[in-house]
């Protein structure tokens, strides 16, 4: 599978998110600069890395969102090219529209960091085909604007649709109904707050975030 | 030292006609969102003794400086493309001549 990383200043979990792909699927994605136009030809699956591009200036997310590679991603997820955004990448996404809400800032006001609980909601998606559906995973967050908002029409929507893949079981950020992870429309495009990519190998005191990109693999490849 | 008479940059430019064209453009939450640094903001408020705040909401404001000639419909497509995201806050323009 041949896949992208985008990478702004500020990005930080780019290289995690780079080491994560190249272990599962044995080649090394292509770190793209935001200020690049176009992606590589060929490119099979972008990831969008967590960070704090442009220092979270004006709202997190907003200034990455606008850098030139954008276009090209946009571009891609309109073909159907499997689209992650992992935290500032899943605020950089909802900034750019490719996926509904905004992200603001977590509702007792600190940063959390530490693993979580989450349900897996949808398991019939390009990325978490390898989980049971209702399945409990763990998985570690890290963020200061994790606070999943949207109107109320759009949560019944995304309910309706299947399109939450993830939920906090317990209260993390003051998310609306507890979302963690959403899908777009298609089914192409996922954001979540979670980092997969921090737990693909025991090493890392837990494999939870591996399955995702086994799965993904095996959806692109087949 | 500029010569004598001469336009130095970073002065005043003397003539009447060009202007000072600025624009304010205050960013709010939209009614209904919830605003937890604003409720920070009120307990500190409380903490020091002022008891007589109903409600805080925080905004931002941002301060554009304009080349002549910008219209209106150009600050609120900066306004709708960047400055504020419309599916949580709201945006108001100021416009200031000569300010």
């Amino acid at each position: 599978m041949k896949s992208a990383v985008i990478v702004f200043p500020g990005s930080n979990c780019d290289r995690d998110l780079a080491v994560a792909l190249e272990l599962v699927t044995g080649r090394k994605p292509a770190m793209v600069w935001h200020r690049d136009s176009e992606l590589p030809d060929g490119t099979e699956f972008i990831g969008i890395p967590g960070g704090f591009s442009y220092g979270d200036y004006l709202r997190s997310g907003a200034m990455a969102a606008r850098s030139p590679i954008m276009g090209a991603v946009k571009d891609a997820a309109a073909r159907g090219v499997p689209v992650i955004g992992i935290c500032n990448g899943f605020q950089v996404l909802t900034e750019a529209g490719l996926l509904p809400g905004a992200l603001m800032r977590n509702a007792a006001l600190s940063f959390v960091c530490r693993p979580v609980p989450l349900r897996v909601e949808n398991s019939q998606s390009l990325f978490t085909s390898q989980y049971e559906a209702g399945e409990t995973i763990t998985i570690p967050v890290a963020h200061h604007d994790g606070n999943y908002q949207a109107e109320e029409a759009t949560l019944d929507q995304l309910e309706g649709e299947g399109r939450v893949a993830f939920r906090y079981l317990d209260q993390c950020n003051g998310s609306a109904r507890n979302i963690a992870g959403i899908l777009n429309d298609e089914g192409n495009v996922l954001g979540l707050m979670p980092h997969p990519e921090r737990v693909v190998e025991p090493a890392h005191g837990g494999i939870d975030g591996r399955r995702l990109f086994e799965g993904l693999l095996e959806t692109v490849v087949a | 030292m500029p010569p004598e008479g001469g336009a130095a940059i970073g002065q005043p430019q003397s003539d009447d006609k060009a202007q000072l064209m600025k624009a304010r453009v205050f960013i709010t939450l939209k009614n209904g969102v919830l605003d937890p640094q604003g409720k920070a903001i009120h307990h500190a408020l409380e903490g020091l003794g002022f008891s007589g705040v109903n409600d805080v909401r925080a905004g931002k404001m941002i301060e554009l400086d304009l080349a002549e000639g910008t219209s209106d419909d150009e600050i609120e497509d900066m306004c709708r493309q960047l400055l504020a995201n419309t599916v949580i806050e709201n945006f108001r323009i100021e416009r200031s001549e000569n300010a």
